[in-house]
């Protein structure tokens, strides 16, 4: 398991329901957290920063390799969607639990994405078909596309580096901020402008590339609740996207997998415009998404099963066969389900806060899941991202799974961090959030 | 004579200014790091970056000394 926190955790606990041995790989700020202790075995890869840990692909190749491992899970983050590391992986002859090396890359670079996309027919914003690479071109290309353009890094991911701009001016500013993170944090230069839909939704399609090559879509997820471009909470159905327009996205979704011949779980993000009428193609991840469990408590389907079924070229467990023959087989999903992303960040300014766990009592009870990668005692230290739990809750309806939401934040106790626990219980009561009828500016609205 | 402290843990990212500068107010002085966000550290005052007690790369407490403004 080549990551750490609540995602190691959640990984192993379906690994040894499945009866497969499991390897964690920790740093040395991680050493006391509960999946360093529930993994079978454990391997130090040395110290805090990413880059000497869980960035570190020969490190962690080693302990694989010295623990005797015969698969490697990538989580989300760190080493998830680099295709050089799915090959080194490959090449030491262990079976990466992800899509091909070639599908990484082909959707790692966002802009080669876009032009894929649009060649199998999905639907994408204008934007910048070649990377922009000097502020004159982005001005240039911005002309082009139109105002308000968004800029991201092309290697990106995570809401890091990207910003609108409604002008020129604004836009040197983002290119020159957009320019750095993207050295910084993706390694290549790259970017990528496109047009900016200011009020939209930002929904995404769960997929799942089986062993015999169909591809099938396993219901949306809206991730509209964002502050800084990162998500906060998210749910399933989506409230903003009707019978027809689903239809389409999760068909749309399907053709993205097939383009690439895609294996295993992904993700398809879309943004859908206000009035829930159309929707066009922003990125697709190549990994298992945070935010994976509210399609988990609505299908009954375990997609980190899935996922390892797949990797051994095997059926997936929820019977393939019980699929229509003519794709897309979107599977009927039942009830409600909402994630709150829970945070080690203060609930007004979302400024990290870090520190000792003093407190940690989990809510439970009928439709309450949460993944948690902390228990009391832990400290949460600033080397790594913020999340220390995923509180989520299902409902029969979208009513009774808010209802849930509610209470089940409101018994969530934590102490020594700041958490965003407060803010949770905000959103939750805002006549927007509770209506349905919201976009990714909603969090912007709640905290003016 | 103006303290500047760490709001929050953090790894000391990117030192801006140097000392003995002279700082406007609003401009950055070092650059932290913490769970995956930058923060900039600002001078709240003009004045002149008369000790640095941070270098790249230190991990700072909420609190600790970064800097002193004369």
């Amino acid at each position: 398991m080549a990551n750490r926190g609540e995602i190691a955790r959640r990984v192993i606990r379906t690994a040894r329901r499945m009866g497969i041995t499991t390897v964690a790989v920790y740093s040395e700020a991680d050493e006391d957290l509960p999946y360093v202790r529930e993994a079978d075995h454990a391997a130090l890869l040395g110290p805090a920063p990413p880059s000497q840990s869980y960035l570190d692909a020969a490190k962690i190749l080693r302990a694989a390799q010295e623990a005797g491992a015969g698969a490697i899970h990538p989580g989300y983050g760190f080493l998830s969607e680099r295709a050089s590391f799915a090959r080194q992986v490959i090449a030491a002859g262990l079976t990466w639990v992800g899509p091909s090396p070639e599908a990484i890359e082909q959707m790692g670079d966002k802009i080669r994405a876009r032009n894929l996309m649009a060649a199998a027919g999905v639907p994408v914003s204008p934007g910048s078909t070649e990377p922009v690479l000097d502020e004159d071109t982005a001005v240039a290309e911005a002309k082009r596309i139109g105002y308000p353009v968004m800029v991201k890094a092309a290697g990106g991911g995570g809401g890091i580096g990207m910003s609108a701009a409604s002008s020129e001016a604004e836009l040197r500013a983002a290119f020159a901020t957009a320019r750095s993170r993207a050295e910084r944090f993706f390694g290549h230069p790259d970017i990528l402008i496109e047009r900016y839909v200011a009020r939209a939704r930002h929904v995404e399609v769960q997929i799942l590339g089986l062993a015999d090559g169909r591809v099938i879509a396993l219901g949306e997820r809206d991730c509209s609740v964002q502050r800084r471009h990162q998500k906060i909470a998210e749910e399933t159905p989506s409230p903003g996207v009707g019978p027809a327009l689903r239809e389409r996205m999760l068909a749309a979704a399907v053709r993205a997998g097939e383009a690439v011949g895609y294996r295993n779980a992904g993700t398809v993000e879309c943004l859908v415009d206000a009035d829930g009428g159309d929707f066009i193609f922003l990125e697709m991840n190549t990994r298992l998404q945070v935010e994976h469990p509210v399609t988990e408590l609505v299908t009954g389907i375990d997609l980190v099963e899935q996922q390892f079924l797949i990797a051994a070229g095997q059926d997936v467990s929820f019977g393939p066969a019980s699929l229509p023959a003519s794709l897309p087989a979107s599977r009927p999903a039942r009830g409600h389900a909402i994630e709150m992303r829970v945070y080690a960040e203060d609930p007004v300014r979302f400024l990290p806060g870090p520190g000792r766990i003093t407190e940690w009592a989990e809510p439970s009870g009928e439709g309450i899941r949460v993944d948690a990668g902390y228990v009391a005692g832990n400290i949460v230290t600033p080397f790594y991202d913020p999340l220390l739990a995923k509180l989520c809750t299902y409902g029969a309806s979208r009513a009774e799974a808010v209802a849930r939401a509610r209470e089940a934040v409101a018994a969530f106790r934590i102490a020594g961090p700041k958490t965003n626990l407060a803010f949770h219980a905000d959103l939750l009561a805002s006549p927007e959030f509770a209506g349905g009828d919201y976009d990714t500016s909603l969090v912007a609205r709640l905290r003016p | 004579m103006a303290e500047v402290r760490a709001e929050m843990v953090a790894n000391v990212w990117k030192v801006v200014a140097a000392e003995g500068q002279p700082v406007g107010a609003g401009d950055t002085l070092v650059i932290l790091e913490s769970m995956k966000m930058e923060i900039p550290v600002l001078a709240e005052e003009a004045g002149t970056l008369s000790k640095l007690h941070v270098a790249e790369g230190d991990l700072v407490q909420e609190g600790d000394l970064i800097a002193v403004l004369g």
